[in-house]
């Protein structure tokens, strides 16, 4: 059998299917009514425009860091310090708004900076992975996985020590920042902000042009492809690692300051909401593909939002959610598999 | 026809006012649906819990009622979402009313209210609408709801003290905050209370140790774990462990040295039923009855009589249990039967106007904080800005 783009497209459906009906198998297994629970879902994530806003509110951040891992993956790369990144643009841009924010500058200026700050810190922690790779020769999933428990405590330590509430240090983060420094929002009782929305989708259109209209997309291409003959063709191989790595740390940090200037107007304990891996898991399903980056990281944010009303209505776990994209993963990368052992690649005519 | 339009005219002018001047929500009518958040699991033995049976009472009682709710609102455990994201869900499901049942949650609930001016918000533990609090801020329609647990807490200390054999108490502490500092504070009066007069000991002679573990559960790589921190205690000598936090760690860790042969014990806290996880080992549990306190403001949301306000609820001192009566009690666990009449004497003492929270104390770093003869106020106890003289641990976060 040929691999033709209709079989490739039956093959991922056919991922999706079996994802559902494992899905499906686990939830009859809890004694739960599945069609209730995927209902429910859709209800929870599209059901009024409250819902889903805040579905959007999860898209940003999402198909931010999912943008930026689209370039590691392209060079060859698994970036999954990316939660660290994220966290550090959280630090970064608290910092910068606590720095500038009383210092009478207009607030846009202020929010700039914080988000200007975020980039930096998101890209500088992912070229520390970076440089262990390059330098340390420890191996990028490795580095970045202790980065990631590094950025954590860090992140801990700041909301517990240095910029704890006056005399209190809790879980629920430093405190809020003066209203004027949040994001604004379509109303005052939304957190949807468009800005975030335009960011987000600005850098999924960057990536998306870079890797297919750019020679340093090329470039990463041809590293990602094969690092050795990259090399001998005169491409400077670890200076595009770190260059994917330094880019892919940046929309991190925008993601990072996202969600402490516009989600939580604070910085808090999980501030990166494990965006990062489920940008992984975006990143994996689409097959690194940026056209179809913003419709899969919509689909998750929409899992993620819409699975809330599951522990409402039906009292189950919301993390049904997790199971269904971990499953809609695995078996999208095992249909890969399979596809590539049964079916042979159409026979170029040269 | 002018005195028409002046009239006209003016009564425009009310109307608006009155639309534009803040004003608590309209009746819910006979049907109230009440949206409860929870910081914890709802069936997690300790403050979660108590607050979910709180809503239980609620529908038992006022006809009308229902129940929407959501566990585990906090950014742990639902990476991604906003506690107002979670109330707004309730509301979604018809919620009228929506109580946050976390001081956790105070930034969040003062948003949410804000937003929802049209929705009645209970924050639990706050002190937001207490005009003579520190943090005044006043929202028509939030009610804050406590109970003076303070009590319970000293009948807690006060039965660990008349147990311990090696004269060493152990508190378990969640984070560090005005309300955590005065209830192991309330712990160590009544212990000390026990120590001095019911023992015949010397002050110094007791061990009161406070170890925080940075949050009201156990959040895994975040926290400290009460597991351990309760080990350490046991290992150290403290042979009972005063638990400060929602969870009950400190009565199974204290039944497994108790397997092991050890003599020690635990006294949980916030739920009623704790103690049943730690037959033999509990000494009995302070817990919280919001049954009561959340009847009222479901029937004040549905009469239109709601009103701002801040309530810091007692014992009724004639039955301290009395499901109906007491916003705070203690259920007597395994206790010997002397030490047992001794904690009946010692409410009852308390009933008749014994105040723990009298002169002369001192604060831990030595300062007066209350004068000989001096009974604190309410507000000297609620932010309570330090451990007390004789107790050994964090007074602040540093």
């Amino acid at each position: 059998m040929r691999d033709t783009p209709s079989r490739r497209v039956l093959f991922q459906v056919g991922a999706v299917v079996l994802a559902l009906l494992v899905t499906t198998v686990v939830l009859i297994a809890a004694k739960a009514p599945p069609l209730a629970a995927f209902a429910n879902i859709v209800q929870g994530a599209f059901g009024s425009w409250d819902v889903t806003s805040n579905v959007l509110v999860a898209w940003v951040p999402l198909l931010l860091v999912t943008s930026g891992l689209l370039l590691t993956f392209t060079v060859g790369l698994w970036n999954i310090g990316i939660e660290g990144q994220i966290i550090l643009g959280g630090i970064f841009a608290t910092w910068a708004l606590r720095v500038y924010g009383s210092s009478g500058m207009s607030p846009t200026v202020v929010l700039i900076l914080a988000f200007v700050a975020g980039m930096v810190g998101g890209s500088l922690w992912a070229m520390l992975a970076g440089a262990l790779k390059t330098f340390g020769g420890v191996n990028e999933i490795f580095g970045g996985l202790g980065l990631n428990f590094v950025a954590t405590a860090l992140n801990i330590w700041l909301i517990f020590g240095p910029w704890k509430r006056p005399g209190v240090a809790s879980m629920s983060g430093t405190l809020p920042f003066d209203q004027r420094l949040w994001m604004p929002t379509v109303t005052p009782q939304s957190m949807l902000s468009v800005p975030t929305v335009i960011i987000a989708v600005a850098a999924i259109a960057i990536v998306y042009l870079m890797i297919q209209g750019t020679y340093f997309g090329l470039r990463l291409k041809a590293v990602g492809k094969n690092a050795k003959a990259a090399y001998i063709l005169g491409i400077p191989t670890w200076q595009h690692m770190m260059a994917s790595f330094a880019l892919c740390g940046l929309f991190a940090g925008v993601a990072g300051a996202v969600q402490v200037t516009a989600v939580y107007h604070r910085l808090i304990p999980s501030i990166s909401s494990g965006y990062g891996y489920l940008g992984l898991m975006v990143a994996m399903l689409i097959n690194y593909k940026a056209a179809f980056a913003a419709p899969v990281a919509l689909f998750f944010a929409a899992l993620n939002v819409g699975s809330i009303q599951l522990p409402i209505v039906l009292r189950l776990d919301s993390s049904l959610a997790g199971v269904l994209q971990g499953t809609l993963v695995l078996f999208v990368l095992l249909g890969h598999g399979v596809r590539q052992r049964v079916l042979k690649k159409p026979q170029v005519v040269s | 026809m002018r005195k028409t339009m002046v009239l006209v005219l003016l009564l425009t002018l009310t109307a608006a006012v009155g639309v534009f001047a803040q004003s608590a929500p309209p009746a819910a009518g006979s049907n109230l649906t009440i949206g409860l958040v929870m910081v914890g699991p709802y069936n997690d033995h300790g403050w979660s819990e108590a607050n979910y049976d709180g809503l239980q009472y609620v529908l038992a009682k006022v006809p009308g009622t229902k129940l929407v709710y959501i566990d585990k609102a906090n950014s742990s455990d639902r990476p991604g979402t906003t506690v107002s994201q979670l109330g707004e869900s309730l509301v979604a499901q018809g919620a009228k009313m929506v109580i946050f049942s976390s001081d956790d949650m105070t930034d969040e609930a003062i948003k949410f209210a804000k937003a929802h001016p049209d929705i009645f918000v209970i924050l639990t533990s706050g002190d937001q609408q207490w005009k003579e609090g520190k943090n005044y801020q006043p929202l028509p329609n939030m009610i804050n709801i406590m109970g003076k647990v303070e009590y319970m807490k000293m009948v807690a200390g006060f039965a660990a003290a008349m147990t311990t054999k090696t004269g060493k108490i152990g508190f378990l502490g969640p984070l560090i905050n005005d309300e955590t500092r005065r209830l192991a504070s309330s712990a160590y009066l009544g212990a000390r209370y026990a120590w001095v007069h019911y023992r015949h000991r010397s002050v110094d002679s007791l061990k009161f140790k406070v170890t925080w573990i940075g949050f009201w559960f156990n959040i895994p790589g975040v926290t400290s774990d009460p597991t351990q921190v309760a080990d350490d205690f046991f290992n150290s000598g403290y042979d009972v462990v005063i638990s400060g936090i929602d969870t009950t760690e400190a009565v199974a860790e204290a039944a497994k040295f108790s397997a092991q042969g050890k003599k020690v014990w635990a006294i949980p806290y916030d739920y009623k039923n704790a103690i049943e996880e730690g037959k033999g080992v509990s000494l009995g549990v302070p817990y919280f009855n919001w049954g009561p306190a959340y009847v009222n403001a479901a029937k004040a949301a549905m009469d239109g009589t709601w009103v701002n306000h801040f309530e810091w609820n007692g014992p009724y001192w004639k039955n301290i249990n009395d499901p109906d009566k007491s916003a705070v009690g203690f259920n007597k666990g395994t206790l010997t039967r002397e030490v047992s009449e001794d904690v009946d004497r010692f409410v009852g003492q308390m009933a008749r106007g014994l105040d723990l929270w009298e002169g002369p104390l001192y604060l831990q770093d030595g300062t007066e904080y209350l004068k000989s003869g001096q009974k604190a106020t309410d507000q000297q106890i609620w932010y309570l800005p330090q451990l007390l003289k004789g107790m050994e641990g964090q007074s602040v976060s540093k």
